[in-house]
């Protein structure tokens, strides 16, 4: 039982990683475009200054 | 068109002049100007290439990005680049361009509510995961310290999350309740309070119980409803606005001899002289100080035939200028025009709309006294058999708990935001939330003809039985004006295959027609009293060659694309369909027997459209009304839900309930289909949503409800509600 005490930590400070990570895309605007990113990854011209 | 005779600006975008505000952000930013266009027909992978190629390939342009989601473009360019031109380039590249004003739109550009939410959302969810995971442990029978540490964790995480995300639910229960009236956030804020602060209690207290997980978990499902609510009414609201943004009211002020500036029409006032050139909309009330010309009033009567107007004659904001340039002074502009006071007839009609009760108010005004009812009888009863408070709140928590409105949350916005996203896609935009509910139970349809169900081209008739001569007389005069009856003209005839005639000394005159000398003799094309012909009663024009006979040609309004499809889908479905219309009867007659039409209400005032639209009402029936003119706002606003075109005035948009996106009227069929399937779906999970109501509540109230039922009832009744919207795509 004692690996709970270092299993539990681990699990909530990567699930941290995950949200703190969810909040930067938030703010860089990953979800202002949802349709054209899905789109753009088909294009066939070559986009040299992707955002 | 207008802005092509600009002075110089005080921004580079000219949209930018009209807006005030926006003048004073551009401002501060007048190196690189940013430009706004929307592109209603974009929808691929090849078109946002395209478009950004067209773009970038312009002089001036430095940086191009496509919003496929919003279908716009954001343009850097170099402040003497003009949207007219980028829009020019967009079009010869085929794909359809209108400039948008960039000061409406900067308020939607970060959605700053929308992505609080999402962060929301977010926490939630993550907090939900951590507190199910731990919960695992105590559900699989964990005891003792192993419970308790389990617990400790849960409620450190579970506190703060619950205070952070649950914050919107606070805000209003706060609101509702110093309003004195119960919303469905009472109930969600008691329930979240209650479990926290049992929770936190029998943590305290060594108890086997605590809800940690079903509060949170409560968060986030609510959470998801708001956020899908929230997109939904976004997605509209920032359409509807890149409609406003379309229209950029501008004037041209006379200043000194003859000079011109481009104001804001906001800062025209009385006294003012403005220019309207040809082909441009009257800006403002007042009186013909200089020039004669033809309008068109169909914007404002509905009437086709255009009217001739000169020196000392009345105009009105809204009217379209059609042959020559005018000098109006102005007499009111702004909020004083006739236009603006129709628009507030329209206000006060509204106000009286709120009786409609949506069917998510219906459901939580039974819902909300209720729960409370049930979970203080509990409460009181488990008190007075046991004696113990600390089971009475304990029974109480779990019954607000296991009744808490997730699913009854999710229900409508889960379906709406499903509909609308489809409607999205066939070009129909939803602007009011019960939009789609009222449309579900129309019986009866009402169409407005002008602009509605024409396009408001006209088509020359019995081309075929003019002379060659005529023809060709007739093809040379018309191509040298810019009347949409001559450009029709000259399109009809051009199409036959007709050269034309080598006429000399062509001269338009403002108001009356074109003129020209061809083999010596005077020719002349216009109306009929100038051109010495007998009036017919329908739309027409006249050519006289020399000293023979008077030629009428007459005109038909050209349908608009899936018009008689509708009329036709309408009828096969059993509603009942109206023509209503401001034009003489003659026409209407004629019009309706081609859309296959039978029953037509012609020469109507604004006034008596929206009377006939409230007689139906009264006689029971519900009523969908189309239009897209002035004259149509009152009765888009009396029927009991209204549907305009995008090509519609601004005003009559903003009185309607949908707006197509779109040239065709087709997606009107496909918008009554979907707002039928919606209403079966909402009712649906509404039912859903009660029947685990019904079947968890006796075990709450009989302090059967362990966290581990709360949470399996709550998590399934939002999946299959969820779900059950979803099929609706």
């Amino acid at each position: 039982m004692e690996v709970l005490g270092l299993l539990i930590p681990v699990s909530l400070a990567l699930g941290g990683l995950g949200l703190v990570a969810f909040w930067w895309l938030l703010r860089r605007g990953q979800f202002d475009d949802p349709e054209g990113d899905a789109h753009r990854i088909l294009r066939e011209d070559y986009d040299d200054r992707p955002k | 068109m207008t802005a092509l005779a600009d002075p110089p600006r005080a921004s580079a975008c000219p949209a930018c002049d009209a807006a005030p505000l926006a003048q004073h952000m551009a401002g501060a930013t007048a190196e690189a100007a940013r430009l706004m266009i929307a592109l209603p027909g974009i929808h691929c992978a090849g078109c946002i290439s395209g478009v950004e190629r067209a773009l970038l390939s312009q002089p001036g342009v430095s940086d191009a990005r496509v919003n496929l989601t919003l279908r716009r473009v954001a343009v850097e360019a170099d402040p003497e680049v003009a949207v007219e031109t980028l829009c020019t380039a967009l079009e010869r590249a085929g794909f359809e361009a209108h400039e948008l004003d960039a000061g409406i739109l900067a308020a939607t550009e970060v959605d700053a509510r929308g992505r609080a939410l999402l962060m929301r959302l977010a926490v939630a969810v993550f907090a939900m995961m951590n507190v199910m995971l731990l919960s695992v442990a105590v559900w699989s029978g964990a005891e003792g310290v192993t419970r308790d540490m389990m617990h400790w964790i849960s409620a450190a995480i579970a506190i703060p999350a619950v205070i952070f995300t649950g914050q919107p639910f606070y805000t209003s229960a706060w609101g509702a309740l110093r309003a004195g009236r119960l919303n469905m956030d009472v109930p969600i804020t008691l329930a979240l309070a209650l479990a926290v602060g049992t929770s936190l209690y029998e943590t305290t207290q060594g108890g086997a119980h605590a809800y940690f997980d079903a509060a949170i978990a409560l968060c986030t499902f609510l959470l998801a409803g708001r956020y899908l609510d929230h997109r939904t009414r976004a997605t509209a609201r920032s359409a509807a606005q890149e409609l406003a943004a379309l229209e950029v009211p501008r004037a041209l002020r006379m200043v000194g001899q003859g000079r011109t500036e481009s104001v804001g029409v906001a800062d025209l006032r009385a006294g003012d002289r403005v220019r309207v050139l040809p082909g441009g909309r009257i800006p403002v009330d007042g009186v013909i100080r200089d020039g004669a010309t033809e309008l068109d009033r169909s914007v404002m009567t509905g009437e086709t035939l255009p009217a001739a107007v000169a020196l000392g004659d009345a105009v009105h904001a809204g009217e379209a200028n059609l042959t020559g340039p005018i000098t109006v002074e102005v007499q009111a502009a702004g909020r004083d025009t006739e236009l603006a006071r129709i628009g507030d007839l329209v206000a006060v009609a509204e106000a009286g709309r709120g009786n409609y009760t949506s069917l998510a108010d219906a459901a939580a005004k039974l819902y909300a006294p209720g729960v409370h009812i049930i979970s203080a009888l509990a409460a009181v009863g488990w008190f007075i058999a046991t004696a113990d408070l600390r089971v009475a709140l304990n029974i109480a928590a779990a019954v607000l708990i296991i009744t808490c409105p997730c699913a009854l949350g999710l229900a409508v916005p889960a379906v709406t935001t499903a509909a609308s996203a489809r409607l999205f896609r066939k070009g129909v935009l939803i602007k009011s939330g019960t939009a789609l509910e009222r449309l579900a139970e129309v019986d009866t349809v009402v169409f407005d003809k002008t602009g509605t169900l024409t396009d408001g081209a006209p088509e020359p008739l019995g081309l075929e039985e003019l002379s060659a001569e005529a023809q060709s007389v007739a093809l040379a005069l018309a191509q040298g004006s810019a009347h949409p009856l001559a450009a029709s003209l000259a399109r009809g005839l051009s199409a036959r295959a007709v050269r034309p005639a080598a006429v000399s000394d062509v001269v338009e005159h403002p108001g009356s027609g074109i003129e020209g000398r061809w083999q010596g003799q005077v020719v002349r094309l216009g109306r009929a009293g100038w051109v010495g012909a007998k009036a017919l009663p329908t739309t027409a024009t006249y050519l006289a060659v020399g000293e023979n006979a008077r030629v009428a040609i007459a005109f038909a309004d050209t349908l608009r694309e899936g018009a008689a499809e509708v009329v036709a889908g309408l009828h096969a479905q059993g509603k009942r369909v109206i023509l209503l219309s401001g034009d003489m009867e003659a026409s209407v007659r004629h019009f309706a027997a081609r859309v296959g039409i039978a029953e037509v209400v012609a020469e109507a005032r604004p006034e008596a459209k929206a009377e006939a639209i409230a007689g139906l009402s009264e006689g029971g029936a519900r009523v969908l009304m189309v239009g897209d003119g002035m004259n149509d706002t009152a009765a888009l606003t009396a029927a009991d839900v209204s549907i305009s075109p995008a090509s519609a005035l601004e005003a009559a948009r903003a009185a309607s309930d949908m707006v197509l996106t779109g040239q065709t009227l087709a997606p009107i069929l496909d918008a009554m289909e979907t707002a039928v399937a919606a209403r079966r779906r909402i009712k649906e999970n509404f039912t859903i949503a009660s029947v685990y109501n019904v079947l968890a509540v006796p075990l709450a109230v009989a302090g059967l409800c362990s966290p581990l039922i709360a949470a399996l009832a709550m998590s399934s009744s939002s999946l299959t509600v969820s779900l059950n919207a979803l099929r609706l795509r």
